[in-house]
């Protein structure tokens, strides 16, 4: 089984892009969940939403708190919450910014981890979708890192979803996919 | 609930308690609870049955003269026939042992 | 045919309660039950579904609403948690006394206070007295399966009650999670058109609700004790009917692993799900433990209950709610009624867990059926304890 969670802020859209993934999986037809972290929702301030995926049905109902990938959609979350809190060693931490992995661990030390993606994703969605909501891009950063969905599904579901508006989420969602850095630990 | 019995045991009540035939409230005696009847002083009176309008037994019907009669077995007493009358040709007297 | 996809189960519920048809919802918007009437009021105004949503002032008002449209004959839904449950109180009462049918579901969440919009058992089970038929999903297949099982049990002429049907807020309510979703065909052929026993009409007036007098309250009481404990048979046929349609069978007591289980865990909801997981690695590993739990609440199916756990030696009680100063937990204290007097009656051990929406782990029930195992050696069986909670239930100030 697979655990993700994303770090976003309220209406960045954190909890659609896990949704997005669980339906991917589950159109794919294996197993997968997404859920918000419950609570009041506000709009800017730090949110939490996850996701398990697996080839087994799923009955675990609890918050994550091993994640093997965690999502961190706004570059400023960094700075206020443990994004690498409880991810193990093979994790994988896929961040939205702009500055280099050499430059994040510098700065953050730990709490990148040893596999890290990074991407300016707040640069892509501007110029694709003409907004800095960086849900769908960063799910192109996540279809590089792992292969957990197949890529034409996810597009598909995208489609349902976002309707006339999708094209910008899609060609944002591929560059993204061309475009981030990944530096994996060797082994 | 059944009126056939005034004491149903709970297999023979109706469904939801339902009181299932229209018409029930004629079972209920309220003249029982009179203690003073209304008394129409007649040569006052206007016909314009204001009365059997606001009696809230419905008890006072127009008679065949086009005078208020009211039906004492469910007259309760209350006077308020006495309070909306406009001519003030109501009153109310005491119930005789 | 039944589609497998990924949707809120929030979503799937409020599209099995269309499906089924409903002519009537009348319900005040509260957390975690929100999206459910939400997307009932949106397809009642896309024209999806040709309904009256009535957007009232208050739960109040919307258990009222409901009374009148049932009695009115109108299949009739409606959705609340917690506080707005606790509002509707009185009329609960009312809408099972003059045996209205209707379905109401309830996305359990704490009750206030401290304010918590979180998800446990208090909102349910302080409405245990109500005489509505309670059932209890795990899972948004479940909870989206119960909808039309509901409708059918409460439209039974032989049961003629209102249901209430309990999903877990949030964990539950907001999981994204994989559901077959039966179509409106499919629920068209296991739940028949509403046939009302009894309904308003202007033809042939009666009343509804009159006074019941000392001489007759207690026959009208017994009359409603009745009803709901002969729904027994009736829901048992409706959930064995909906598997043979679908495949999918439910029962009033459902167990999980218990063969030869020395301790066996009771709860109800959600956690269950996560208790399963937790079950598969012990049997892994070679204990012997299962799970009972119920999915009828009311009427207490006590004696699928005392099968269910036969042979268990302790029973492992986790209650998601419970009495300040008085005896635990419900579902202990229930439990602990039905097996009263019985020969070989297991032990009780009893915790309190997951309230307020704080999470229930794995490792939680390592801790309880240590708990378990201790009182299955020999040791003495400790007083009911709320779990999970800093400084221990029984410390010092």
């Amino acid at each position: 089984m697979l655990e993700l969670r994303f770090h976003g802020r309220g209406g960045q859209g954190a909890v659609t892009s896990a949704e997005l993934l669980a339906q991917s999986a589950i159109a794919k037809g294996i197993y997968a969940q997404a859920f918000p972290s419950f609570g009041p929702e506000r709009r800017g301030a730090p949110v939490v939403a996850f996701a398990r995926i697996s080839e087994q049905p799923i009955r675990n109902r609890t918050a994550v708190r091993h994640p093997n990938i965690v999502l961190v959609l706004d570059p400023s979350i960094l700075r206020i919450v443990n994004t690498a809190d409880g991810l193990p060693p093979d994790g994988i931490h896929i961040i939205n910014t702009t500055k280099t992995i050499a430059e994040l661990r510098e700065e953050f030390g730990d709490k990148i981890g040893p596999n890290a993606v990074t991407l300016d994703a707040n640069h892509i969605a501007q110029e694709e979708i003409g907004r800095k909501i960086t849900n769908t891009t960063m799910l192109g950063a996540l279809l590089r890192a792992t292969n957990i969905v197949d890529k034409d599904i996810l597009i598909e579901k995208l489609k349902e979803r976002f309707g006339r508006i999708a094209d910008g989420n899609i060609r944002s969602l591929n560059r993204a996919f061309e475009e981030c850095c990944i530096e994996k630990k060797e082994g | 609930m059944s009126r056939q019995s005034p004491t149903p045991k709970w297999q023979e009540l109706s469904l939801g308690c339902a009181t299932t035939e229209p018409g029930s409230s004629r079972y209920q005696q309220t003249g029982d609870w009179r203690s003073e009847r209304p008394t129409w002083k007649w040569e006052n009176c206007i016909k314009c049955a204001v009365c059997t309008v606001f009696c809230p037994e419905g008890c006072i019907h127009m008679n065949a003269d086009n005078y208020p009669q009211v039906d004492l077995t469910y007259c309760k007493g209350c006077a308020i026939c006495v309070a909306e009358c406009w001519t003030g040709c109501i009153t109310m007297e005491e119930e005789k042992e | 045919m039944s589609v497998r996809r990924g949707v809120e189960v929030s979503i799937a519920v409020a599209e099995a309660a269309g499906f089924c048809d409903v002519d009537v919802v009348a319900a005040y918007p509260i957390t975690p039950q929100t999206h459910i009437v939400e997307h009932l009021a949106s397809l009642v105004a896309d024209g999806h579904l040709d309904a009256e949503f009535v957007p009232v002032e208050s739960e109040h008002a919307a258990m009222s609403a409901c009374c009148g449209s049932a009695a009115a004959g109108a299949r009739t839904f409606t959705a609340t948690s917690s506080q707005g449950l606790a509002l509707m109180h009185e009329v609960l009462f009312i809408a099972a006394a003059l045996r209205l049918p209707m379905v109401m579901v309830v996305a359990n969440r704490a009750l206030s206070g401290p304010i918590n919009i979180w998800n446990d058992h208090s909102d349910i089970m302080t409405e245990r007295d109500v005489g509505w038929i309670a059932l209890f999903a795990e899972n948004g297949q479940e909870a989206t399966d119960l909808v039309p099982i509901c409708h059918r049990i409460s439209e039974d002429p032989r049961v003629q009650l209102p249901v209430m049907l309990n999903f877990d807020g949030f964990i539950v309510s907001h999981m994204i999670e994989p559901i077959e979703q039966l179509s409106k065909e499919e629920i068209k052929t296991f739940l028949p058109d509403f046939a009302p026993v009894q309904r308003l009409d202007i033809d042939n007036p009666f009343t509804m609700g009159p006074v019941g007098m000392p001489n007759v309250y207690t026959e009208a009481k017994m009359a409603g004790e009745h009803a709901i404990r002969a729904s027994y048979e009736p829901i048992v046929e409706i959930f064995k009917d909906f598997g043979d349609k679908f495949g999918r069978y439910y029962n009033p007591v459902e167990s999980y692993r218990t063969d030869g289980a020395d301790i066996i865990f009771v709860m109800m909801g959600a956690i269950t799900e996560t208790a399963m997981t937790w079950v598969d690695a012990q049997r892994d590993a070679g204990t012997k433990v299962g799970i009972v739990r119920f999915r009828l609440w009311r009427p207490l199916p006590a004696d699928d209950f005392k099968k269910a756990v036969a042979g268990a030696k302790v029973l492992a009680i986790l209650d998601r709610h419970f009495s300040p100063g008085g005896p635990g937990g419900p579902v202990a204290q229930e439990v602990k009624y039905t097996l009263y007097g019985t020969d070989n009656a297991p032990k009780i051990v009893e915790v309190v867990v997951g309230l307020g929406g704080r999470d229930v782990f794995p490792e939680d029930f390592d801790d309880i059926y240590k708990r378990a195992e201790a009182v299955l050696n020999g040791a003495p069986v400790p007083p009911f304890e709320l779990t999970q909670v800093r400084g221990g239930h029984y410390g010092k100030i």
